[in-house]
């Protein structure tokens, strides 16, 4: 194991260490195709430099990964960045940014499991690529809002369009966000913690 | 202009409950917290450890403590996830899990289980959240 010495590990800054009442933490993860601003989303409402976390695909990506048969190809690379936003003194948000294809998420023991939800980012230059995302995470029964990045030469549809074009039940909110803003970002979060919230209140009515 | 249009695949199982089964009654309510870990086995398992588990030291590091050992235990003296320990340590997820599981069992560190979404979060838990992403 390529491993430094104990002395040169770089740290959390003062700043960034949780205190020591921090019991327990919950996850949301944010999911897009690449270049799609899942990074920028995470970087904007964190309050730590994002931070990245790496996974080797070795053995576990044969004939799931499309490795064109090359046995002799070990390892790939996969990186995950991710935030932190301090809740209350006990509980801690962490968001992680992860790529589309489902064939990564497998490298992140329970990445999807244990998060109280998704946020799907999507550009709709490239709307096709959110497709997979979105069936994944039905099939999991994981809860997602869909959050629209503006670019500013990204195609405009109406929401209505948007919805049938995602084939989305009614009630799965559609926002506009900019990821490089807080407010926006936040507001992305919001909107999903609102909707998880209402799934709750309904799941208890019943 | 028309947006390109998404064919679900399998829409039957759209509404299809989450893997874990539901308990009758008091979902989120009155449950006793599940444990999250495992005394790990002796050839190779490995705890049960989420990116959000939360790790910290609870001793120094003793003299027989490996290099990774030692870094881990300076790194987690406050309270740190897995992720972050992965992060800082530039080690993969999966490395850290590893280390962690004999740590554990050595009683080197104390994972604080991460809050796990079982049907559907507890809404105190959901409004505690809210409140603090209001207060960004």
């Amino acid at each position: 194991m390529d491993f430094k010495g104990s002395d040169t590990i770089p740290g959390p800054r003062t700043e960034d260490h949780l205190p020591h009442t921090a019991q327990a933490a919950v996850k949301i993860v944010i999911v897009g195709g690449f270049g799609v601003g899942k990074t920028t989303m995470v970087g904007s409402v964190s309050e730590i430099r994002p931070l990245t976390t790496e996974e080797t695909m070795t053995q576990a990506g044969v004939g799931v990964d499309d490795n064109y048969g090359s046995e002799s190809k070990t390892a790939t690379t996969v990186a995950m960045d991710f935030g932190r936003i301090s809740i209350t003194d006990q509980l801690v948000l962490y968001l992680f940014g992860t790529p589309g294809q489902e064939r990564f998420w497998f490298l992140w023991n329970g990445l999807f499991e244990g998060a109280l939800g998704a946020v799907v980012l999507i550009d709709t230059r490239r709307l096709e690529v959110s497709f997979d995302v979105i069936g994944r995470l039905e099939e999991r029964g994981v809860p997602f809002v869909i959050a629209v990045n503006s670019f500013p030469d990204a195609p405009r549809y109406p929401v209505a369009d948007l919805r049938a074009a995602l084939d989305l039940a009614e009630e799965i909110p559609i926002i506009d966000c900019d990821a490089r803003r807080r407010a926006s970002s936040r507001d992305v979060l919001m909107t999903l913690l609102r909707f998880l919230h209402s799934l709750a209140r309904a799941k208890a009515a019943r | 202009m028309t947006p390109p249009q998404r064919r679900r695949r399998y829409p039957s199982q759209e509404t299809e409950p989450p893997p874990t089964p539901a308990k009758e009654g008091q979902q989120g309510d009155t449950k006793a917290p599940e444990r999250l870990y495992v005394v790990a086995g002796p050839d190779g398992e490995r705890a049960d450890i989420d990116l959000v588990t939360l790790i910290v030291a609870r001793a120094d590091p003793p003299p027989s403590a490996t290099p990774e050992q030692t870094a881990m235990l300076r790194l987690c003296t406050a309270p740190l996830s897995v992720a972050e320990l992965s992060a800082y340590l530039s080690l993969p997820f999966s490395v850290v899990t590893v280390l962690l599981t004999e740590m554990l069992t050595a009683e080197l560190v104390q994972a604080r289980a991460p809050i796990v979404r079982q049907a559907l979060p507890d809404r105190s838990l959901l409004e505690a959240v809210m409140h603090g992403l209001q207060r960004l």
